[in-house]
């Protein structure tokens, strides 16, 4: 017989840190995000009371907020297919032994996610500065820091960092596939282009769906890139992206707002994945 | 053959795009301020490097060294706890059948998808509460948690860990405690090391729990601090080098740190991935 206590020693430490720094804290924005601030009089003493829902009718009506929305949909629609077609064809043509110097490879393109994405983003925007870069081809053609460039520099950022990531969770997929797989294949007289069309892409499915996941949870946090940049283009505004909305809000401070802004995210980031599973799941089973 | 030649052609285009910022950066840190601005910026001017390192670490009583330290113990120890613990919690959920088995799992589950950041602001609100705000623990504690991890512990535990084998160790006498320390956790090992480089990462580029909690310089992980002299660099040009020196110090450990490892981490990031 398994005692009790045994199983209770083995997840208690980790439950009971999850129930603290997880549930409670989500709990607490909820209902924070109910309350607000009152005062009596103008200089009166304020006073947290119940506010119900306007906190949340606020986050509705507020513009600027929306509209960062909107900038980091964008960005995930344009950065997160090309970050992962990228990782994808990397993969595949490392497994495809069409290339030499696989290890060289497989450690030149991981290297950039050792770099933390805020040193990642100091670094790329001294790259594109104007002044300091080494490609003044690029920079003084395109000023890439401008309003209308600064958004895809950032998805360059990201992009840079998370590639190699990305395509090493897929080609870890690829190495777990049977060789007699592709052995019958190749007696069906597959080639190269058919092999990883028909079979190795729908074989590291799972990989690609759960590295989109992870990428889209990443879209909607950004938070440390644009930040950073805001030191090197004003076109970055305090609101730029939704966590920068939040993080400016509650530095107002105006916890309550900035706490339905939270809850808004983060339901919103939970129904974008989910939505984004059920969907590939129902794609699976057919 | 020209499907060889092609596919030569994009790996090594992919690598100068990998590579040479970094390269850019090794360089940049080994200059002298006027040679920065005024040398070709990929290629070496007279080496400054240790100059610059010795200013990097000298500056205002060598805080740079004291948020090194700081990341280590943030990041190394929050892994190596969080590892730890999820690969105990993901052990049981996989090996032991009790009730709120599966309930644990779907919400631990969820948990993945919970955006750290959205959990940052409230944080710092009970913090706050708590009046523990601006301390060493506001960061540590909320690091040490990592659903993420329970899940690849779970996976990993069940396929790597054969029933018959606890079976045989509690015929022999061995409570489950010791028997998941002396052997369950030796054919995980593989995972754990996963489990500890991802964790390490996340914690590592977890930039607003530290922005938003900290307030005393002192306490910074070092991608706090580089971040802080960053914004300063406009009213005190001198840190621009420190800037990049500093940046290039910061990411010369984990580099090695992968370099080490991995041949483990491979592995465990199919595992985690294949189902």
């Amino acid at each position: 017989m398994i005692k009790k206590r045994s199983i209770l020693l083995f997840v208690a430490p980790f439950g009971l840190l999850f129930l603290a720094f997880y549930l409670v804290p989500i709990g607490y924005a909820i209902k924070q995000s109910l309350y607000k601030v009152t005062r009596t009089g103008t200089f009166g003493p304020s006073r947290e009371v119940f506010g119900g829902l306007e906190q949340y009718q606020r986050v509705f009506q507020n513009g600027p907020f929306w509209e960062s929305v909107g900038r980091v949909l964008l960005f995930g629609v344009v950065q997160v297919p090309i970050m992962l077609g990228l990782a994808l064809v990397l993969a595949l043509l490392l497994d495809s032994g069409l290339v030499r110097g696989r290890r060289f490879f497989r450690l030149a393109f991981f290297v950039p996610y050792a770099v933390p994405g805020v040193v990642a983003a100091i670094m790329w925007g001294f790259l594109y500065s104007p002044n300091l870069s080494p490609f003044t081809a690029v920079t003084r053609t395109w000023d890439l820091l401008s309003a209308d460039l600064v958004l895809w520099a950032m998805a360059n950022v990201v992009t840079w960092v998370y590639v190699g990531y990305n395509m090493l969770i897929i080609y870890s997929a690829l190495l777990a596939v049977p060789q007699e797989v592709y052995e019958a294949a190749k007696i069906d007289g597959a080639g190269q282009w058919r092999t990883a069309w028909s079979i190795k892409i729908p074989l590291v499915m799972p990989a690609i769906v759960l590295t989109t996941v992870f990428s889209i949870i990443g879209t909607l946090q950004l938070l440390a890139e644009p930040q950073v940049f805001r030191t090197f283009s004003s076109a970055v505004s305090s609101t730029y992206t939704p966590n920068l909305t939040v993080y400016s809000t509650s530095s107002i401070p105006n916890f309550n707002l900035a706490a339905a802004f939270s809850v808004v995210l983060a339901l919103a980031t939970f129904v974008l994945s989910f939505t984004f599973l059920k969907f590939t799941q129902r794609g699976g089973d057919k | 053959m020209r499907a060889k030649t092609a596919a030569m052609a994009v790996m090594g285009i992919c690598t100068f795009y990998f590579l040479v910022p970094i390269w850019w950066l090794f360089v940049g840190a080994t200059k002298s301020r006027g040679d920065f601005s005024n040398s070709a910026p990929l290629w070496f001017a007279d080496f400054h490097l240790g100059q610059n390192l010795s200013e990097l670490f000298h500056y205002r009583d060598g805080v740079f060294l004291r948020w090194l330290g700081n990341s280590v113990v943030y990041t190394g120890g929050a892994a190596l706890l969080g590892t730890l613990l999820a690969a105990m919690c993901g052990y049981a959920l996989a090996k032991y059948r009790f009730p709120g088995r599966e309930l644990l799992f779907t919400v631990v589950l969820g948990g993945v998808l919970v955006p750290a950041t959205a959990l940052a602001l409230p944080l710092f609100l009970i913090f706050s509460r708590l009046e523990a705000t601006d301390t060493f623990w506001s960061v540590f504690l909320p690091s040490l948690v990592n659903p993420f991890g329970v899940y690849l512990a779970r996976i990993y535990a069940t396929a790597s860990v054969p029933d018959e084998l606890l079976e045989a160790a509690r015929l022999d006498g061995s409570g489950e405690v010791r028997t998941f320390f002396t052997v369950s956790s030796k054919l995980m090992f593989p995972a754990l090391v996963t489990i500890f480089l991802f964790h390490f990462v996340a914690v590592w580029n977890n930039f607003l729990l530290p922005l938003i909690m900290l307030g005393n310089e002192r306490l910074f992980p070092v991608t706090l601090g580089l971040y802080s002299w960053n914004t300063q660099v406009n009213q005190l040009p001198e840190l621009r080098m420190l800037v990049l020196t500093g940046a290039l110090v910061s990411i010369v450990p984990l580099v090695v740190a992968f370099l080490l490892l991995q041949r483990f981490w491979r592995s465990g990031l199919g595992s985690g991935a294949v189902k």
